[in-house]
């Protein structure tokens, strides 16, 4: 017998017994169903929750009016920031005048050379200030993580209330999960010594997150 | 990792006198006893939050068979190769079995407490493949040689000095001081073992049954970088940390870090599923995740089965005065505290953890602060009333009980008997009313006075109305 013969097998006969045809029945009806446990009462203004709680987080949040303008919103946090005016993004926002306020910007997943990471996020959400990445060819990982600085271009339309929100919309958009899901809030940090919150642990130092409608 | 908790006495003897650790310790209490209480308002319904996490926990562990087998069907259509370990040194030898089938010769590693209960870093080393702890508290404890003292706070125990003074002997960098510059240094003395790794090593925070997915919670991003960049990921957990469903695994979120360092949420979250498409730039070709038993399918069942709904956030050891004050290296084994003094007898052998489970005041602090409702006081009183079915209590604390139980089962008796008790002690404890020796009890008295009793008895001031 194998590992996991032996151990399935000590579960079954300490637990001894036979589903029920209802049992069974439970257990996919609950992974059909997928239940909601207990939500935060959902805010009124969930671009207004967002930013609160993104900022409580230490991610710096800018708005644009439109889409356009990014590109001049982070020429001047960079500039005042005294950032490199050079960066990696993804290739949905290749198309955006960067070059004309002032950036080098290059459609490709980022290296360990690369400072600034420009993404966009699949979602966002209001209870946490959190942003929803999901991996793919056009969507690398790398890009919100090995650059010191990561800046996301989010639309506001996109924030949703709680998690549970952000799966539903995940589940509706795409037909499985990606190879990852990844959650940020806000730039990496660690308290290991002292019990002392350092931010800028191994991912970047700072998260810029620019809204601008789509 | 080896188990010394038979040494738990010796330990705390000195823990205790140890000046650096106590000043160390303190540090808990505000950042973590504090944060917790800061954030955990935040959730709306608390107390449903609770029940509904226990519940989520209990629905699994009630079934864990299925639910196993529904993980593994999932993550296996993604293309992940679950592994199934019945010891610590099997887990250890999957991992150098796959590091050999895709030659690996460097790994680099995210925190993982499973990982401790196996000593795999010892034994990759054996295997000859080099392995790198990421996580910073785990990094220093690995240059220093020493175990975890915390579940969550790794190296709580050390203040920034020594870590100044091991950093520049072991980085044959120049001094540096302050916090932020030891966490820089520490970067970039670690970037390139991520980018260079063969194999990333993580654990996991839960398994998502619906969808196959391993979820980590990390800080830090060293979690996203072992599971990014290298061509090969294992993934190292225990079977009992299986969730149903995405929302389910929600839940527990919204506890688990407000719970562990009062954290609205951790800075990341990734939910990993399988490996990376031909057309993705990132992540790992293989994905390798290992399913460790190392005695928790015989709580299962059990009267202790409930131990198996925690999820790691080290509440119960924060939470703990008697953590609070000798930390978690006298524990002697993984883990410390309320859950340690439960887990470490359960899954290393009653016999060889005496005094773990009267390592508790049994205040019940634990059982407040537990996210999902372990009761464990009550755990641990079941562990004491085994030790007794066992015979592993002393010849006197054995007498001392029976005399007790056989007293109170005659009440007269038991009148008089503590009548005289308290005015013979009330009179021993002289003017400042203080014993400084018991006959029978100097472990106790050798710290402290024992108060001495008033002279009356309870049932004596009761009668003469005196119900104060």
């Amino acid at each position: 017998m194998n590992a996991r013969d032996k151990i399935l097998g000590r579960i079954r006969n300490a637990q001894a017994r036979q589903r029920t045809p209802a049992q069974v029945e439970t257990i996919s009806s609950h992974l059909a169903q997928h239940p909601r446990g207990p939500l935060p009462p959902s805010p009124d203004d969930l671009v207004a929750s967002f930013r609160e709680r993104a900022i409580k987080l230490s991610s710096d949040v800018l708005e644009a009016k439109e889409r356009m303008e990014v590109p001049a919103l982070l020429a001047r946090y960079l500039d005042e920031s005294k950032l490199p005016m050079r960066g990696v993004c993804w290739p949905s926002l290749a198309e955006l005048p960067w070059n004309a306020a002032g950036l080098e910007m290059q459609s490709r997943p980022a290296t360990n050379q690369d400072l600034v990471g420009v993404t966009g996020a699949f979602c966002a959400i209001a209870e946490t200030g959190t942003l929803m990445m999901l991996s793919g060819a056009e969507t690398p990982a790398t890009t919100s993580l090995l650059p010191e600085t990561h800046v996301a271009v989010l639309d506001p339309r996109r924030i949703v209330a709680t998690m549970e929100d952000a799966w539903d919309l995940m589940r509706m958009e795409c037909k499985q999960p990606p190879r990852a899901v990844n959650f940020i809030s806000g730039p990496s940090r660690t308290a290991d010594i002292e019990q002392t919150v350092t931010l800028g642990a191994h991912g970047p130092y700072r998260v810029l997150l620019i809204l601008a409608p789509f | 990792m080896r188990n010394t908790s038979i040494d738990f006495k010796s330990q705390v003897t000195v823990k205790l006198a140890d000046v650096k650790l106590q000043g160390a310790l303190s540090r808990l209490q505000t950042r973590f006893v504090e944060g917790r209480s800061a954030v955990i308002g935040e959730i709306d319904d608390l107390p449903a939050t609770r029940t509904a996490a226990a519940a989520i926990r209990d629905r699994v562990l009630n079934d864990l068979e299925h639910w196993l087998l529904h993980f593994e069907q999932q993550a296996t259509a993604r293309g992940a190769i679950v592994h199934w370990a019945e010891t610590g040194e099997d887990v250890n030898r999957i991992v150098a079995e796959i590091a050999a089938q895709h030659g690996v010769k460097t790994a680099a590693k995210s925190k993982s407490m499973v990982s401790e209960e196996c000593g795999l870093n010892d034994a990759l080393e054996l295997a000859g493949i080099k392995v790198m702890e990421t996580d910073l508290g785990e990094y220093i404890l690995q240059l220093a040689h020493e175990a975890p003292s915390h579940i969550v706070a790794p190296v709580v125990h050390k203040n920034k000095e020594e870590i100044s003074d091991l950093f520049a002997e072991k980085h044959q960098l120049p001094r540096k001081t302050g916090i932020a510059e030891l966490c820089r240094e520490a970067r970039e003395v670690l970037r390139p073992a991520f980018l260079n790794a063969d194999m990333g090593i993580s654990g996991a925070n839960f398994l998502v049954a619906e969808t196959g997915s391993v979820l980590i919670v990390t800080n830090e991003g060293n979690g996203r970088l072992v599971t990014t960049l290298p061509r090969v990921h294992v993934a190292i957990t225990g079977i009992e940390k299986v969730v149903p469903t995405l929302e389910d695994v929600t839940t527990l979120v919204r506890l688990l870090p407000r719970s562990a360092t009062g954290q609205s949420i951790t800075n990341y979250v990734s939910v990993l599923t399988g490996t990376k498409d031909n057309a993705d730039h990132d992540g790992p070709e293989h994905f390798h995740i290992i399913l460790l038993d190392n005695g928790r399918s015989s709580l299962v069942g059990s009267e202790m089965q409930e131990m198996l709904r925690c999820i790691r956030c080290g509440a119960c050891m924060n939470h703990c005065p008697v953590y609070q004050n000798i930390g978690g290296h006298a524990y002697g084994w993984v883990y410390p505290g309320p859950m340690g003094s439960i887990l470490t007898p359960l899954l290393g052998g009653i016999e060889k953890s005496p005094d773990l489970p009267n390592a508790s005041t049994l205040c019940g602090a634990c059982a407040v602060v537990c996210p999902v409702k372990i009761p464990l006081p009550d755990l641990l009183r079941k562990l004491r009333e085994k030790q007794m079915e066992r015979g592993m209590k002393s010849r006197q604390e054995t007498f001392m009980l029976k005399a007790w139980a056989w007293l109170a089962l005659h009440p007269a008796i038991y009148a008089l008997t503590t009548k005289i008790g308290v005015r013979f002690m009330s009179m021993l404890g002289g003017k400042d009313k203080l014993l400084h020796s018991l006959p029978g009890a100097s472990g106790w008295t050798n710290g402290r006075d024992f108060p001495a009793p008033a002279g009356r008895t309870f049932r004596e001031m009761y009668r003469q109305g005196k119900r104060k």
